[in-house]
């Protein structure tokens, strides 16, 4: 069920889309009005969901420390393990959200049951799928932009020469494509073949991955393979941007099944678990300096509590205390 | 709650999980217990999709594995160091178990502590003439093996600096010793201190029930500090004591703006971490000391000890407390190993018996949950031939001298004061042959050769 029930709904997408499209001549629908929409909904959810977070207090100050904290001027302090000031803090998070650098740390664990041990080794495949799949995904996405532009920005075009910069075939091929393909490869196989990573997978998990790696064959396949009209696809897409959209029948139906597949990812994103881009940011045990020693950490919630104060406590055992000598306020 | 992704990098990092090999002790699936319930009632997708969301109904029988797997939960953080976006399940462990306490599910061995602190002012209900006692009893046996009569105070007012610590230390071996190691330091430093009858609580097992039990409790300590005129607080040795004083304390029960920001009277080291709270950690307090050779220390006296440090997973990953214990133990022994890298520091495996699973009724839970760190114990005694386990946290002097008793015979446990009062000289001492434990400080290894890692 894991597996099957994301399979079916990214199926069902792609015959949605070849549907429309094909069948019924709904090239505006699915060209112009769900881009527009899956747009909104992604953008609007986003900012929602983020104020929302934004609005929760945040109660008491719980730094993860991962490194020595600030203490004697003499005891090296790990600063951006266990920052204690904001510029800290922020090169903790950039270190964080640029390089996953808790990742990076990631250990493995295995028991030797016939030796009665366990053996704990540092282990660097996830971060470097990780690395790959976030970095190949940002400048697909980056390279996308030119589409959207006329004329194309430079910078776009460096992105292009480095993407491509090995020069292999016609037209030229852009490794980011494949990399993000393999790692997503690789995460989703992870996810089925490992046995502990199995059990905690969702359908939910595994429906991103499958809808990623839907999106990049299709577009991998219309670069290389099943050629679209490239120029009737910029057209439609510079109207989009200019809010003056204009359908051509020209282009290719499996650019519509990429559009659409796109444009479902776009609105499922601020529900789902993808939210992680932007909450990471938001982590109370990575954005806050372990400096509640220093500066109290004032909470919104605080309260004042029933306490059993001194004087209750002596009248419970005064007698007890002028025994054992111990001085009361009371004789 | 919304943004996990169920990479699995934490999977392997819980000491339950290793040491019982039970799926659903992988810190995701912890906190999934909760998530599945707030999906259900707290997001759209599953309200409308249920089960294929990941969401669940809140039954009789999710109750049952909420208290069966939150209480195999000891708030240790070591998932929290590994996840990409710091989810940290100790927290989610102390919600979890806040929602159990309303439904009236606890367990008596937080619950009985808690009820004890509140009335007595510590969890061993130790009321104040037997904590008198029980101190006779510690000073009569420094006399013994020391020729020096101390007098503590307590409830003093106007000494100078409040001490509070963890009850056990007073209560049972080895903790004893560390509580020996206490008076022999202060009464060596002369120090104008008192303890507090009080609040002769460092622990907070309110902290394991919920956010307002743990506030109720830690009142104590300002709240004394207050009526006594101290100038500012030292606290011993405790794990879950110094998470609190770090991130709680003073956000519940501050501003302490009727102490003063804490200096060390011997060596006049102003404490500037420690300029709101007010309240210095023993081990940043002893560091100083040896910093400035203010100490007549012999660290030969503790060579009949093979010393590994066990990080509490409290004071290294909810504060940071790296380096200042071992720079002591550095000064006062010969002998100290460390053990396998990914075991120690802020990736310190928890003793398996913290967040009150100390009793031992939980005995089965907790020598699973102590394998792994008592497993790089082993490691260290086959390689190195250690003998002692050294910390600085009295929940860990009780559990760990259990959990390695089944797991690595032979190896003892000791707090870090325990060891630098042994190799302490102090005034007037008679020049003892034997350290706290009254065993004989053998010379066995050849001048005591530094090996260090």
């Amino acid at each position: 069920m894991k597996v099957m029930l994301p399979l079916i709904g990214v199926v069902g997408i792609i015959v949605i889309a070849i549907v429309g499209v094909e069948l019924m001549g709904l090239h505006y629908l699915f060209g112009v009005i769900i881009p527009y929409a899956a747009f909104i909904v992604f953008v609007v959810g986003i900012v929602m969901k983020v104020l929302k977070w934004g609005k929760s207090a945040v109660p008491f100050c719980i730094p993860t420390t991962s490194g020595q904290q600030r203490s004697l001027p003499w005891i090296k302090q790990s600063r951006f393990d266990n920052p204690s000031n904001n510029f800290e803090v922020v090169v903790r998070m950039a270190l964080e959200v640029f390089l996953f650098r808790s990742l990076f740390k990631n250990t493995r664990s295995t028991l030797k049951g016939d030796e009665g041990r366990i053996v704990h080794g540092s282990s660097k495949w996830l971060w470097i799928a990780g690395i790959a799949f976030h970095y190949s995904f940002l400048t697909v996405v980056l390279r996308h932009l030119r589409l959207f532009y006329e004329p194309v920005p430079s910078v776009l075009h460096l992105v292009e020469s480095l993407d491509g910069f090995m020069q292999i075939g016609v037209p030229v091929l852009y490794m980011s494509g494949l990399v993000l393909l393999g790692a997503a490869t690789y995460l989703f196989i992870r996810r089925v073949y490992i046995p502990q990573v199995r059990y905690i997978t969702l359908p939910n998990d595994n429906f991103p991955l499958m809808l990623i790696i839907a999106i990049a064959l299709t577009g991998i396949l219309m670069r290389y393979i099943a050629k679209v009209d490239i120029i009737s696809v910029k057209d439609l897409l510079v109207g989009l941007l200019t809010l003056k959209p204009a359908v051509s029948s020209g282009i290719g139906p499996i650019f519509y099944v990429h559009i659409f597949l796109v444009s479902v990812f776009l609105a499922y994103f601020p529900f789902s678990k993808l939210m992680h881009s932007a909450g990471v940011l938001l982590s109370p045990t990575r954005n806050m300096a372990n400096n509640s020693r220093m500066i109290r950490h004032i909470n919104p919630w605080n309260y004042p509590v029933k306490l059993h104060t001194y004087e209750e406590y002596e009248e419970d055992f005064r007698d007890k205390m002028i025994q054992a000598g111990i001085p009361v306020e009371k004789e | 709650m919304d943004i996990c992704v169920r990479c699995g990098a934490c999977a392997d990092k819980c000491h339950f999980f290793l040491g019982t090999g039970d799926p659903k002790n992988m810190p995701v699936l912890r906190a999934e217990l909760l998530r599945s319930i707030y999906r259900r009632e707290f997001t759209t997708a599953g309200k409308i999709l249920g089960k294929i969301a990941g969401a669940r109904d809140l039954t009789e029988a999710v109750l049952k594995e909420w208290w069966y797997y939150f209480f195999q939960c000891t708030e240790c953080r070591r998932c929290s160091v590994f996840c990409p976006y710091g989810i940290d399940t100790a927290e989610i462990t102390m919600i979890a178990r806040e929602l159990l306490n309303l439904l009236g599910l606890n367990i008596e061995w937080v619950a009985g502590p808690v009820a004890n602190c509140y009335m007595k002012g510590n969890h061993l209900g130790l009321e104040p003439h037997t904590i008198t006692s029980s101190m006779e009893f510690l000073t009569d046996e420094i006399e013994e093996l020391t020729g020096i009569k101390i007098e503590p105070t307590f409830n003093r007012k106007g000494a100078e600096i409040l001490f509070v610590t963890p009850s056990g230390d007073l209560f049972a071996d080895p903790g004893t010793y560390t509580c020996m190691g206490y008076l022999m330091l202060f009464h060596e430093l002369g120090l104008d201190y008192t303890w507090s009858t009080y609040a002769s609580e460092g622990g907070n097992f309110g902290s394991f029930t919920s956010n307002e039990m743990g506030k109720r409790l830690n009142s104590k300590i300002y709240a004394e500090a207050k009526r006594l005129g101290v100038k500012w607080i030292l606290g011993g040795e405790c794990g879950h004591m110094w998470r609190v004083l770090n991130q709680y304390m003073d956000t519940w029960n501050g501003p302490a703006d009727f102490l003063e920001v804490p200096v060390s009277p011997i060596t006049g080291t102003r404490f500037e971490n420690t300029r709101s709270t007010k309240m210095v950690h023993i081990s940043e307090f002893t560091a100083d000391l040896l910093k400035h050779n203010k100490l007549n220390i012999d660290p030969s006296r503790n060579d009949n000890y093979r010393v590994t440090f066990h990080d509490s997973c409290n004071t290294s990953r909810g504060m940071g407390l790296l380096e200042e214990p071992r720079y002591i133990i550095n000064k006062v022994c010969n002998h100290f190993f460390e053990m396998p890298e990914h075991t120690i520091r802020e990736k310190t495996f928890c003793c398996g018996s913290g967040s009150g699973l100390n009793a031992s009724e939980n005995m089965e839970m907790r020598l699973r949950g102590g394998f792994p760190r008592a497993n790089a114990v082993k490691s260290v005694k086959i390689k190195h031939d250690v003998n002692m386990l050294a910390c600085v946290c009295a929940i860990d002097r009780a559990a760990l001298t259990t959990s390695v008793d089944y797991w690595v015979p032979g190896v003892r446990v000791a707090g870090v004061t325990e060891l630098v009062a042994n190799a302490m000289r102090m005034k007037g001492d008679n020049d003892r042959e034997t350290d706290l434990r009254g065993d004989p400080i053998s010379d066995t290894e050849d001048g005591g050769a530094e090996e260090e890692n």
